[in-house]
């Protein structure tokens, strides 16, 4: 008991001013990695480290490092199925492909969809993860386990699977929601919104569980003493996660944030087999799908190869960015 | 409300102090509205799982049935008959297998190697690499499939299960690379210096003592390379193009799938075949996957 009142008091006075005196208390906890960075004291490893890292760079410079270098050039080539096959000579067009391109139509708003979907899906799954990994430190083990494995399942149906059961679902024949919702036979996959938000809830519901397990593990790591203080003072639940348990979870919510940011960007088991390749007259396309279609299905491998470069520079751009407003307010990657 | 938090993770940290004293405050209506709150979560987020094990076993006439009914009377296995009934289903099965248990070995034992260097040494361009590691996962495959087509056609590789193999092993490494740092990094210093005072050597230390220590991470990131590499369906449809007999199971599923007259029952069947191996591996490593996730991003 005296060792509660101990530990109590310090950090007591330190928790109801938002963030300032808190992120210490974050820095130590939160990421330690600053000792270990200057850790390795073994540093004298001469070539050991490039030994170990030899596999991975061969694997990565082959299969990661040379394929970009190969989309980057196809998509200033002109290269469709003639070329493929031989039959006329590759030509360089220059920025022709990406004039052509911008220069599409379809292309806009097919972007637009895309930034729009992305950003859907990962405030929806950042919303509900965090809601219900705070939900599973409130709850005793049993029904802890229930959720978490619930949430497990989810995660491990393969996205193929996944598509195709929500659909089922979703059926306006045979699916049981519709027929709890009274809604007859109205078709999810007709109009374009109810196809993006049925893809979106199938989205949702494969990538929650990521950032709750992630972010239930970061709160657990949290010091009991730091909570127990907060609540001892009176901070209410909202208080006691926006200043104290958000703050020291940063680290955590940066990596689910762009992780979810790269997955959600870049969905396409989902949008091609729920909305059949891109919906209807390609409604539901996004950039990924679009890429594929372009390149396969009508051999235009250039363009293709063009909206894969314009989506990793907007990946990078955005993760970049984002990286760079943390360390503008302090953070370290 | 809040005691009961305070008094959950106070018990699971071990810190006894915080278990006793907080029990008293414990206000039981919310905890009861929490909890029954997160079994009507579970029963939802579980349910499409449900439905499809359901429909794998209902007879042909109740999917297509206008009222479809939660339960069934009259379970059948006639949709898993004419999965296993389909031509090679077995041989896309072991396909499946065969690609994700490679990637799976080779990934964990290069990435485990790479995360010991980038933990372990100091050395020039660590932090580039580091940086270039995050930068390489934003790489949208899908486009990448383009000029991997032509880089496999050329070595020779296309319908061959290398064609899935080896891209899968590529893109899985950066994630599992910056994911294993935690682990390895969690080893102390300590038992690397004991070890060399008592005579070890470098790859004596690296593969008898790190590696052992380190297994329960490379379980918990291989789950990512293993679903990746299972749940490809992409690389199967643009890779394997003439040669069926390499093609994976998601090609499999996709013959019941006819976007206008689907074969639900068949498919539903299929895909609870697809989904068991994952389940099941990760209800083995649930824990390690939790503690994992934890210490990775924790750093």
């Amino acid at each position: 008991m005296e060792n509660r009142t101990t530990t109590v008091t310090p950090p007591a006075a330190t928790v109801p001013p938002a963030a300032g005196p808190v992120t210490p208390v974050a820095r130590r906890a939160g990421r330690p990695r600053g000792g270990a960075d200057g850790a390795p004291s073994r540093g004298r490893g001469g070539w050991t480290p490039w030994l170990y890292l030899a596999p991975a760079l061969v694997v990565l410079a082959g299969l990661l490092v040379y394929p970009i270098y190969q989309l980057g050039l196809i998509s200033f080539l002109e290269y469709t199925q003639a070329q493929v096959s031989g039959g006329e000579p590759t030509t360089f067009r220059g920025f022709g492909n990406y004039a052509e391109l911008f220069g599409d139509a379809e292309f806009w708003p097919v972007l637009l969809a895309t930034v729009l979907f992305a950003a859907a899906c990962v405030v929806s799954t950042l919303a509900v993860g965090c809601a219900l990994a705070v939900l599973l430190t409130r709850i005793r083990a049993l029904p802890r386990l229930a959720l978490m494995l619930a949430a497990l399942g989810a995660w491990a149906t393969p996205a193929i699977t996944g598509s195709t059961v929500w659909l089922l679902l979703f059926d306006p024949d045979f699916g049981p929601v519709n027929r709890v919702l009274g809604l007859g036979d109205h078709s999810w996959t007709y109009g374009r919104f109810s196809a993006f938000a049925l893809v979106l809830l199938e989205v949702v519901w494969c990538s929650f569980p990521f950032v709750m397990v992630t972010v239930y593990a970061g709160i657990r790591a949290v010091p009991n003493e730091v909570l127990e203080a907060a609540a001892l003072d009176g901070a209410s639940q909202w208080r006691i996660w926006r200043s104290v348990l958000a703050p020291m979870l940063r680290p955590i919510l940066v990596v689910v944030t762009i992780q979810s940011v790269i997955w959600d960007f870049k969905v396409f088991t989902q949008i091609y087999v729920m909305t059949n390749g891109g919906g209807i007259a390609g409604q539901n396309l996004v950039l990924n799908v679009y890429a594929y279609q372009k390149a396969f299905a009508s051999s235009e491998y250039s363009l293709g190869s063009a909206i894969g470069v314009v989506m990793l520079l907007i990946l990078l751009a955005i993760t970049l960015g984002y990286l760079r407003l943390l360390r503008r307010q302090g953070e370290e990657l | 409300m809040s005691t009961a938090l305070v008094r959950d993770s106070g018990r699971r940290s071990g810190a006894s102090s915080g278990a006793s004293s907080g029990r008293r405050f414990v206000r039981r209506p919310w905890r009861l509205a929490a909890e029954a709150s997160a079994l009507v979560i579970a029963v939802v987020v579980a349910f499409p799982l449900y439905w499809m094990v359901l429909s794998a076993f209902k007879p042909a006439g109740e999917i297509e049935s206008s009222e479809p009914r939660p339960w069934t009377l009259s379970p059948t296995l006639d949709s898993f008959r004419r999965v296993f009934g389909q031509q090679e289903f077995g041989r896309y099965f072991l396909n499946s297998l065969v690609v994700a248990g490679t990637v799976v070995i080779v990934s964990a034992v290069i990435a485990f190697l790479a995360a010991t260097a980038v933990t372990r040494f100091r050395f020039r361009f660590r932090t580039t690499l580091l940086i270039m590691f995050l930068v390489a996962q934003m790489v949208p495959v899908e486009a990448l499939a383009i000029p991997l087509f032509f880089l496999l056609r050329d070595a020779g590789q296309l319908n061959t299960l290398g064609a899935l193999i080896l891209p899968h092993i590529a893109f899985s490494l950066p994630f599992a690379i910056w994911m294993l740092r935690g682990f390895v990094r969690a080893v102390p210093e300590a038992l690397e210096e004991a070890a060399y005072l008592d005579g070890a050597s470098r790859a004596r230390f690296l593969w008898q003592i790190l590696f052992p220590l380190v297994f329960p991470g490379l379980v918990a990131t291989s789950v990512f390379s293993f679903i990746s590499a299972w749940n490809d369906f992409l690389f199967a449809k643009s890779f394997i193009i003439s040669d069926t007999s390499q093609s994976t199971l998601p090609m499999a599923l996709l013959v019941f799938y006819k976007p206008d007259d689907p074969d639900w029952g068949g498919v539903m069947a299929a895909s609870t075949v697809m989904t068991i191996p994952v389940l099941v591996f990760f209800v083995l490593v649930q824990r390690r996957l939790v503690s994992g996730l934890g210490g990775a991003v924790k750093d």
